[in-house]
């Protein structure tokens, strides 16, 4: 195979042999090493590295939103203010990982490209839930890695073109998958707080704007009582990623328009430190 | 027991040159033309689900005539090597030339093993630019060379004739419709010099790499309403997006 990147030689057999559209399948066969979840651990120890923390997702009325705080955790040190851990999966999803960061994102860019090849091999999108079964075979093959430390715990939200709605699927570390009937959803350390914000806040009808609010919302609440959630950094002007997606596709809204969210929350709590008030019966 | 012939390696070699041209030369043609925004494919093909045209990576396409069991496993090769490279190194690093070297390894070696048939395909890999002068065009053949074509380039059935004519017409900067245009009217030329057939859209497979596209990948189908209204000349067409997305379906 080294011969073959290099650009010279002809194509090994296993490029062309007909069978599977899966590029993982297609890695395991042909190179192995480069899965994440081949590589061989060292037994019984645990690995310090950078863990990302809270994800927040919500379905409004003709889509989904997702969102993410900005901090990454090292124990009780800041290793990253700006990591970013929301990702377009493909035109009509995104996936949000919370867990060790520098597996996230190389799980992330393999499902991209899952999703990506399959696409061009077989000239037709894979339907949601095959998008999201698909997630669940690579959360699984890393469970090893969990064992030791390094878990990685996706949300997966996106629009199902044949539905017609915005539809979240939440993980758990050995792959278990489940939608998120409520209608939003949250993973990582401050998901516990910002599950208990969104429960108060959300409604059904929402907006776009008024889901990207709720989102910030949440994650404000997330980073006020979990120290491993950042909350909006007016100083640094480092604000959460929102994105939205809906039959229009995917779209990550702009630094300008979460800062205005995020201003605008941060403003309110000035005068209501603990946020909105829903009322008691 | 015969006694077994000698033939020399120039007969061996024209025999099977001859052979590859022949398969290839009864199929219909694919035209692939320069335009302002990009580059632009048109193949005559009634199947919708069979291409002669796709997508391989971000700024590549593939365009092949011949055996479609040959060449499809050249594509589906094509891609599993651009994801693999992709991944491995970064996206910017795939090439339309580093794919073109691989497939003309991959039909060298077949071309003139004893043990396997000639691929009876032949191929253009195209890559879109920043700018007109960054497009690329590769042709290969059967055996293995590659040719590296400017402007408008034509493979297939009556490849010459249409090549020629393509050529004295084609100029940098066409419109999409006027680029469209003038490869259906070289496709449906009579090699005779007979009256030239009419194609439909339905007769018609049109893919471009749309250097102005916003998004990272390049390839989009043109389908339906929008290939009927580039058809009739309509210029503004050609800015709309289609219904198909960024995906490679009907």
């Amino acid at each position: 195979m080294e011969a073959n990147l290099s650009g010279t030689g002809r194509l090994p057999a296993a490029f062309l042999t007909p069978g599977s559209s899966s590029f993982l399948d297609f890695l395991d066969s042909h190179a192995p090493q480069l899965l994440p979840g081949r590589r061989p651990l060292p037994e019984g120890m645990t690995v310090e590295a950078p863990h990302g923390t809270t994800i927040v997702s919500a379905v409004f009325d003709g889509g989904v939103v997702l969102a993410g705080d900005r901090r990454a955790t090292m124990g009780n040190v800041i290793a990253q203010r700006d990591i970013e851990k929301v990702f377009p999966a493909d035109e009509y999803s995104a996936v949000g990982i919370a867990g060790t960061a520098g597996l996230a994102v190389e799980m992330v860019r393999l499902f991209q490209l899952e999703l990506e090849h399959y696409e061009k091999i077989e000239g037709a999108v894979l339907s949601f839930e095959g998008k999201a079964n698909r997630l669940t075979t690579m959360i699984r093959s890393n469970l090893a890695m969990a064992m030791q430390g390094l878990a990685v715990v996706p949300v997966f939200a996106g629009y199902d073109l044949d539905l017609g709605r915005g539809r979240i699927f939440t993980y758990d570390v050995t792959g278990g998958r489940s939608e998120e009937r409520a209608g939003f959803a949250a993973t990582g350390s401050g998901s516990v707080f910002a599950r208990g914000s969104m429960k108060k806040l959300y409604r059904d009808g929402l907006t776009g704007e008024q889901a990207a609010t709720l989102a910030v919302q949440a994650l404000y609440d997330a980073a006020d009582d979990d120290s491993a959630t950042g909350g909006p950094d007016l100083a640094r002007k480092i604000f959460p990623i929102v994105t939205l997606i809906t039959e229009d596709g995917f779209r990550r809204l702009t630094e300008d328009e979460v800062s205005a969210i995020a201003v605008s929350i941060t403003d309110q709590r000035r005068q209501h430190p603990n946020g909105p008030q829903a009322p008691l019966l | 027991m015969s006694t077994p012939f000698y033939v020399s390696p120039q007969q061996a070699m024209a025999d099977r040159a001859e052979y590859a041209r022949k398969g290839i030369a009864r199929g219909r043609s694919v035209v692939v033309l320069t335009y302002a925004d990009g580059i632009v494919f048109v193949a005559e093909n009634t199947s919708r689900a069979l291409h002669k045209v796709s997508e391989i990576y971000d700024k590549i396409a593939f365009a092949a005539v011949g055996r479609y069991n040959e060449f499809e496993n050249l594509r589906i090769g094509g891609v599993r090597y651009a994801d693999l490279r992709g991944y491995s190194y970064d996206r910017a690093d795939v090439t339309a030339r580093g794919l073109a070297n691989v497939y003309a390894q991959t039909l060298g070696t077949i071309f003139s093993s004893v043990g396997e048939k000639p691929y009876e395909v032949e191929l253009i890999v195209a890559e879109v630019g920043r700018s007109d002068a960054d497009d690329q065009i590769y042709r290969l053949t059967p055996d293995g060379s590659v040719v590296d074509e400017k402007n408008a380039v034509v493979v297939g059935g009556n490849a010459d004739s249409i090549g020629s004519y393509l050529g004295q017409r084609h100029r940098a900067g066409l419109g999409l419709a006027e680029a469209l245009k003038l490869a259906v009217d070289g496709l449906a030329r009579d090699p005779n010099g007979g009256t030239p057939r009419t194609l439909t859209p339905e007769q018609l497979e049109v893919a471009v790499l749309d250097r102005q596209r916003p998004q990272q990948r390049k390839f989009k189908r043109i389908l339906g309403g929008q290939l009927a209204r580039l058809l009739s000349g309509d210029e503004s067409a050609a800015a709309e997006d289609g219904d198909d997305e960024g995906a490679d379906t009907e």
